[in-house]
């Protein structure tokens, strides 16, 4: 079964919720190599997107959730990570088109265009230690299990998992884009802060879906 | 260790302080809450280019403290440490157009020309011209394709006091964006830090030092250094700043610079006045002539105790322009 409105409306609340229960978390792995600002700021842009889910139009779809999400997160983020995750959710959102339902091959499609999104702006490659390490790991897996036949919520579970390994293998890298890169050597030994809030935001993805599966 | 600060609500910090200071300097500036941005009283100045700044907060005076005659017509303060989104840069852009088009001058941080600009790019689609200067004077970062390029630090204040005399002396926005260019491009900076700073929101130091340690080639985010040594003589530690710099652009014999000891917003003057004196006599013994200077807590890191060297080879037009009116909360000369 593909995944609809509620699935969509479902992931931004549990990625508010996730992320502000992470919040110090993320603050801190960004206070070792960066600035200490990724947890407050990734808290304020999705606290700002909740009370506008409820101004939806009737017959809105997941793209028109992950549009609403992006213009919110450019507005209230700053820093990089409102830009970069901004365009991930707006390149999803034109990927997703107006389909009412998204199945595997769709899911594992708005992945891929939120991940070239974010490339095309922050010119990070895989192995710079950024956020990208975690999608692309997450979009090869999204596309395998897609490609295998996979529905739509063991695409996300697919996509999560991988996520999760790619942010931890962010941990010996040096870095070579963003804020960290000024560290040089010493920034390995330390997770990216961006790595692992792309994880936490497709589990919460993934979460969603299996709570529609399961409805 | 518990932490000690004068705010109300770590999330109104960069509210009310903006209110504060458009209360205080009434007769340069007037402030807009929402989107929040800082602007000329007068503009837009008809006829003039606008020149619009901005980043994350905490580097005070930077870069509010620079609006006014003969700098900024507009500043965009961030959430502390975080460059601002595009809208109120958007607004300001807007705001200070009087025709002849608006120079963005951005600090080289991922964030900062990201937004900028998306910023620049919404301005263009209603018509404005916009060109981006972005400075990155910081020799501690090493400028490769392994990083995110030198960061914008000290000679930043250098670069928006020069190109903001340039655009009030009338010049097109082509030419004061070809001034701030050559000021960014002679321009070199090395910071220290002896503490960390603490960021309201997180409450806890950026950087852990011992007490005998002291971080080198620092930003001014609280982010870490390069490197970290034992706490020296300040003529030594002076030298480990004023080396890298003088060797990078390089400067020689005969050049003269303008020298700017910056502190960053924890450090006594009279310990940059101390700095300054061996940074003066290094360049003395190099034969480099110190034609103008600055010494103060120009752009900061919240309380952080440090300084940094910014050191610019001046032209003649340079001069002119550094010695012409400037009227802002920070710096005021001339008028």
């Amino acid at each position: 079964m593909g995944l609809d409105i509620t699935w969509a409306v479902d992931w931004v609340r549990l990625s508010a919720d996730v992320i502000a229960e992470h919040r110090i978390e993320l603050i801190t792995l960004d206070r070792e190599i960066g600035d200490g600002d990724h947890g407050e700021n990734m808290d304020r842009g999705f606290q700002a997107v909740l009370p506008k889910l409820d101004d939806l139009p009737a017959g809105s779809t997941p793209g028109d959730v992950l549009k609403l999400v992006a213009t919110t997160l450019i507005s209230t983020v700053g820093g990089a990570a409102g830009p970069l995750y901004g365009t991930a959710y707006l390149k999803g959102a034109v990927a997703a088109g107006s389909a009412a339902s998204l199945d595997g091959p769709a899911i594992a499609a708005v992945l891929a265009a939120a991940r070239d999104g974010i490339v095309l702006r922050g010119k990070a490659e895989s192995g710079d230690k950024t956020m990208i390490d975690a999608w692309t790991p997450a979009v090869d897996a999204a596309e395998a299990a897609a490609s295998n036949g996979s529905d739509a919520a063991a695409v996300l579970a697919a996509a999560s998992d991988a996520a999760w390994a790619g942010a931890e293998a962010t941990e010996p890298l040096v870095a070579r884009k963003g804020r960290a890169s000024y560290l040089g050597e010493r920034s390995a030994g330390h997770r990216d802060p961006g790595a692992q809030s792309t994880a936490l935001l497709l589990q919460a993805a993934s979460d969603a879906a299996s709570a529609s599966a399961g409805a | 260790m518990p932490v000690k600060k004068i705010i109300n609500d770590p999330k109104r910090v960069v509210d009310e302080s903006a209110a504060g200071f458009g209360l205080a300097h009434a007769d340069l500036v007037r402030v807009e809450m929402d989107p929040i941005y800082v602007v000329r009283a007068d503009a837009p100045v008809a006829g003039k280019v606008g020149i619009v700044s901005g980043g994350g907060s905490g580097h005070e005076p930077l870069h509010a403290g620079y609006v006014g005659f003969g700098m900024l017509d507009a500043a965009v303060p961030g959430a502390v440490f975080t460059s601002p989104t595009p809208d109120p840069i958007l607004a300001a852009t807007k705001a200070v157009d009087g025709g002849a088009g608006v120079l963005h001058i951005v600090k080289n941080y991922t964030g900062d020309v990201l937004n900028f600009e998306t910023a620049a790019d919404l301005a263009s689609a209603d018509g404005i011209t916009v060109r981006a200067v972005v400075t990155n004077d910081d020799v501690a970062v090493k400028d490769s394709l392994y990083t995110a390029g030198r960061r914008g630090v000290a000679g930043t204040v250098l670069v928006e006091k020069i190109a903001g005399a340039a655009a009030e002396r009338g010049d097109s926005l082509d030419e004061v964006a070809e001034i701030a260019e050559r000021v960014n491009a002679n321009a070199r900076s090395m910071g220290l830090a002896l503490t960390p700073c603490i960021v309201p929101h997180a409450g806890e130091p950026s950087f852990v030092l011992a007490e005998d340690e002291i971080e080198i080639g620092i930003g001014i985010h609280g982010e870490p250094g390069r490197e970290r040594i034992k706490l020296e003589p300040a003529d030594r530690l002076v030298d480990r700043l004023i080396e890298p710099i003088l060797e990078d652009l390089p400067y020689s014999e005969g050049d003269r610079t303008l020298l700017f000891v910056n502190g960053m917003g924890g450090t006594p003057l009279v310990e940059l006045y101390l700095a300054y004196r061996r940074a003066a006599e290094v360049l003395e013994e190099r034969g480099v002539v110190i034609a103008r200077s600055l010494v103060g807590n120009y752009i900061t890191s919240l309380e952080m105790q440090g300084m940094s060297l910014t050191l610019l080879k001046l032209d003649e037009e340079m001069i002119e322009l550094w010695d012409a009116p400037v009227h802002t909360a920070a710096l005021r000369w001339g008028r």
